[in-house]
């Protein structure tokens, strides 16, 4: 049948066959590269066009609906606008700092996208420490912001990236809690341990309560990493213009752009590993026709499914709620986000422990 | 009891973000609800809502008669100078003097659309007209005269 993994094999066995193994890997690791960036170059075009529909329909507009048919080609014309832009860099800034900060947010992006397993047995590393890799490596997004905010020397910016700053650090905490109740749950780090547990039935079913309260706050707390409404302080730009991206335009601007839809993408995809099974399709315990049924679906599909769904919802939430000011955001966090995720995860290891779950 | 309190306390912001997130659903399905006009395609179709002020014009009947006498009351009245009434002297048929307008000036570039000129006149003369496409290429042209060339004042109008 077809599928990703076959593919990918197809093609490996092919190279093997032509190459010696390490001008295989080598050639293996570069068409990694390329596919990632193309997906990174398709989602971005897909999520801003997403983002803008869901907008105007959520606030009674009608959205793009000139360029192409449906307005489908909206964000293809606003990169081309983006790429054909002048890329100024402000006499007073840094200008070492201020031309890398792009790209790290952009290479942190690409390396969170290594332990995503997208279809069934199809995955770039499926390493043993997965989770911990995406929430060692997800906190490194927080220096490009303050890179960009400090080498911009403008005022704007740099409370951008401190706010951005104070916030992310918190709010990683219940991210991080959120996601041990998981892996309490499963017993490993591993990725694809993590989705076969979710064989018979996905954690956010199989573990009742405390799977729940650490959905939400893990949809909260990943919210409020990526920077997006309702907590979107380090934007702001009623108060803040652009927040730290203030003096960034061109290309460097759509990078930065781009690397919020990406990371929305990747933490939307954690969650679906985590709590909705990733790629493992709908089943119900033993009910093995119905679950052959499912089966039909392909792998990908699911996956992909269930990650814009999550974002669908991440959508919802920006447009519906008023940004929260700092001093809300931080009491959020630290008194009700962590002393209840502390207590979740103290309840999620007595079900683990004492078998409660299904 | 504090633990209560803050149960309390995150019952009723859950619940109150669930209902704000209801409402938006709402109008997420109903694209019916939307309130998004495609001008200029619906150019003939468009329908201004009543309330809506354009700009200040000076109804003539087909006699090209007017019912303004002049009385100033819209120039006191607006509160940026927009109107500016300019009187010529008339002979009436006895052969006595009597004051009318020449030319009623009307800077819409400066104009606010208040409708306070269009309250303070006393005979009806000025109402606001619903045209809203006022870009010229000289702003010259945004100062008009609001009465027709060789108009006169309606019979009866004191
Ligand atoms: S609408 Fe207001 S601003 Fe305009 S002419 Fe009348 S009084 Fe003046
Ligand atoms: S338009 Fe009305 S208020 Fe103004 S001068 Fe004429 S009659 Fe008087």
């Amino acid at each position: 049948m077809w599928s990703f993994s076959h593919i990918a094999n197809e093609l490996h066995e092919w190279l093997s066959s032509i190459f010696n193994p390490t001008w295989t890997l080598v050639i293996e690791m570069v068409l990694a590269g390329v596919a990632v960036i193309g997906l990174f170059a398709g989602l971005g075009l897909v999520l801003v066009l997403m983002e803008r529909r869901v907008a105007a329909w959520i606030q009674i507009r009608l959205g793009p609906n000139r360029v192409g048919p449906q307005g489908l080609l909206q964000s293809l014309a606003d990169t081309l606008k983006l790429i054909v832009k002048e890329g100024l860099t402000p006499n007073g800034a840094d200008k070492l700092l201020f031309n890398i900060a792009p790209f790290i947010a952009m290479i942190v992006a690409m390396l969170l996208m290594a332990p995503i397993a997208f279809a069934k047995d199809f995955q770039l590393w499926d390493m043993n420490i997965g989770v911990l890799y995406v929430s060692a490596v997800s906190s490194i997004m927080v220096i490009s912001i303050l890179m960009a905010g400090w080498s911009s020397n403008n005022k704007y910016s740099l409370m951008g990236a401190m706010r951005s700053g104070a916030q992310i650090v918190s709010y990683e905490l219940s991210a991080g809690l959120s996601i041990l109740t998981i892996v309490v749950l499963t017993g490993s780090l591993q990725i694809s341990d993590i989705i076969h547990s979710q064989a018979t039935g996905w954690w956010i079913f199989k573990g009742h309560l405390p799977v729940w309260i650490a959905f939400v706050t893990f949809i909260i707390a990943v919210t409020a990493e990526t920077n997006r409404a309702p907590f979107d302080l380090a934007e702001a730009e009623s108060e803040l213009t652009a927040g730290f991206h203030t003096e960034y335009s061109g290309m460097k601007f759509a990078l930065f752009f781009l690397a919020e839809y990406i990371n929305v993408f990747i933490v939307c995809a954690i969650g679906a590993t985590l709590f909705l099974g990733g790629w493992m399709p709908f089943h119900i315990g033993n009910l093995t026709d119905f679950n052959h049924v499912m089966d039909y679906i392909p792998s990908s599909i699911w996956f992909f499914g269930k990650t814009f769904f999550l974002i669908f919802l991440i959508m919802w939430f920006r447009w519906t709620f008023p940004r929260l000011r700092i001093d809300q955001l931080l009491n959020l966090e630290w008194k009700y986000l962590l002393p209840i995720s502390m207590i979740n995860l103290l309840l999620a290891t007595a079900m683990a422990i004492l078998g409660w779950h299904f | 009891m504090f633990i209560i309190k803050y149960i309390k306390e995150v019952y009723r912001g859950v619940k109150s973000l669930l209902v704000g997130m209801k409402r938006t659903l709402y109008y997420f399905t109903h694209h019916k609800e939307i309130i998004t006009q495609e001008y200029p395609d619906n150019r003939d179709t468009l329908v201004m809502a009543e309330r809506f002020k354009g700009e200040v014009v000076m109804p003539h009947n087909e006699k090209n008669e007017h019912r303004c006498t002049g009385c100033q009351a819209c120039e006191l009245a607006c509160p940026n100078g927009t109107i500016k009434v300019i009187f010529k002297n008339e002979l009436t048929p006895e052969g006595k003097k009597k004051k009318a307008i020449d030319k009623l000036v009307y800077h819409l570039e400066l104009c606010t659309m208040c409708n306070l000129c269009v309250e303070a006149c006393p005979s009806d003369a000025i109402k606001m007209a619903q045209t809203f496409e006022h870009s010229v290429y000289d702003r010259n042209e945004l100062t008009k005269i609001l009465n027709n060339p060789g108009s006169k004042i309606m019979d009866g109008v004191e």
